[in-house]
């Protein structure tokens, strides 16, 4: 049996050269950048290099770029860091409907505080319209955070256009970019936007890593208050190790990135192609073009995901349903119901997220496979028959 | 305290929302990037700082000028002596 991995949006692997990197600052440069001994200052001279590599990845300054311990936390310092640091402007925040768990939760908590939160609704492609966002502002409106590209349908929005509307009304935005830093050319200037966040797992870099852009005399609240790490930004002492490690694979990512984005997209279109070839009453979600390169989502009628996922688990072979609502809360996936995807359909959702060490051949390998999965669920659904029958 | 009204300022560094010793670290590095007679503004919320930055000048041997209070923070004006 193979061993098929096509869920890179949920982890990575990391690079043998990030990992050899990483290695030394666990126990030969293990000092405190705080202290101002050799030791320690040696570290800090060691970070803002790593800093110098992440800004570059993005097209940012050394000055704009603040490590946390993941894209979750950046999302959070952001929304937070912004409305707290603007309560006096006022009390509306803006975010798509179909953000991550670490942008509407964030916006959720600032409702509990007597916030207002506007969800903007999404087209059938999980498109964001910036007429829509323009009418959405308000006086009162503090800021503004939609994602670069959602990591359940792939779709990528049009944040240089979105982020323009917020711009001549001035109003701060953020975008999560987890999804798309290491995967497209990811540029903070071209996307005009205020706030970046980005994560180690998308760059092939450790777990527990991330990075917050910032624009210059933009002002944040840190979460966590501390001493004079990362400009006072955010206190604790700093995970040498894993921004060694983020600092090496964005710096790896930048280098590979064409060769990277070639591959997928022709490992993608195969499989997209194979599965229509191969399966019947199915829907793919997401835009058909802007669309992450790696990327390939599909609902599949009368299938349970879950238990597709654990049918082809038990052939090696490891995919996503794209959703931990649909995965763990047996609930119906938001981004899939913004979208339009009947409840029932949304169900069958399956999504693959593929990376620079994926072949022709595992793909080949998990056509084989999904099609008799869902061939030998479907026969077992009294909702496929009953479909068949009509 | 001396309190000053449209002080004209040469850089501004911006420590809102951000806390001790940020605002007895940052304002040396900027102060070194101004030429001697140049000034420099500084934003803080941090009450601490009214007290601190006029010692951390006396001790540095940078001029103290004054402050003014603003809306939302401090503006503390400090005038590169050397």
């Amino acid at each position: 049996m193979k061993n098929v991995y096509m869920d890179h949006a949920s982890a990575t692997p990391v690079k043998r050269p990030v990992i050899e990197a990483m290695l030394p600052y666990f126990d030969k440069y293990f000092g405190n950048p705080a202290t101002v001994y050799d030791m320690g200052s040696k570290i800090k001279e060691i970070i803002e290099e790593q800093r110098a590599k992440v800004a570059n990845l993005i097209g940012a300054k050394s000055n704009q770029i603040i490590f946390t311990s993941s894209g979750a936390e950046a999302n959070n310092l952001a929304i937070k860091g912004v409305v707290f640091a603007k309560q006096k402007k006022g009390n509306h925040i803006i975010i798509s409907a179909i953000e991550h768990h670490s942008v509407l939760n964030t916006a959720r908590f600032f409702e509990r505080m007597d916030y207002e939160v506007s969800l903007l609704p999404v087209d059938k492609h999980g498109l964001v319209d910036p007429d829509r966002l323009a009418n959405a502002i308000r006086p009162e409106t503090i800021m503004v955070s939609i994602m670069h590209a959602n990591n359940e349908i792939g779709t990528i929005e049009p944040v240089s256009e979105l982020s323009a509307v917020c711009r001549e009304r001035g109003v701060i935005f953020h975008t999560d970019a987890v999804a798309t830093v290491g995967n497209i050319p990811v540029n903070v200037n071209e996307l005009g936007v205020d706030l970046l966040s980005l994560s180690g797992v998308s760059v092939d870099a450790p777990k527990g890593i991330g990075a917050l852009y910032f624009r210059n005399k933009l002002r944040l609240m840190p979460l966590i208050h501390g001493g004079i790490q990362e400009s006072g930004r955010r206190g604790g002492t700093e995970n040498i190790p894993a921004i060694v490690g983020l600092g090496k694979a964005s710096e790896l990512a930048l280098q590979g990135l064409a060769d990277k984005m070639a591959h997928v997209q022709g490992l993608r279109d195969l499989l997209v192609e194979g599965i229509h070839e191969r399966i019947d009453q199915i829907k793919q979600t997401g835009h058909p073009h802007k669309r992450l390169p790696g990327h390939a989502s599909f609902c599949i009628a009368a299938i349970e995901g879950e238990a597709l996922i654990f049918m082809l688990n038990a052939e090696g072979i490891s995919v996503n349903t794209g959703s931990a609502c649909a995965s763990k809360a047996l609930k119906t996936s938001p981004v899939l119901v913004a979208i339009g995807v009947p409840p029932d359909l949304a169900q069958g959702s399956i999504v693959f997220t593929l990376n620079s060490s994926n072949k022709v051949d595992e793909v080949e390998y998990v056509l084989e496979k999904l099609s008799f999965a869902v061939e030998k669920l479907r026969s077992l659904s009294p909702i496929w028959r009953e479909q068949k029958a009509a | 305290m001396k309190f000053i009204e449209n002080q004209k300022a040469d850089d501004t560094l911006d420590l809102v929302c951000r806390m001790c010793p940020l605002h007895l670290l940052e304002p040396g590095e900027k102060l070194a990037c101004l030429s001697k007679g140049q000034v420099l503004e500084v934003l803080t919320d941090y009450d601490g700082a009214l007290e601190d930055i006029p010692a951390w000048c006396d001790k540095c041997g940078q001029e103290f000028m004054g402050l003014k209070e603003d809306e939302d923070c401090y503006k503390l004006y400090i005038r590169k002596t050397h």
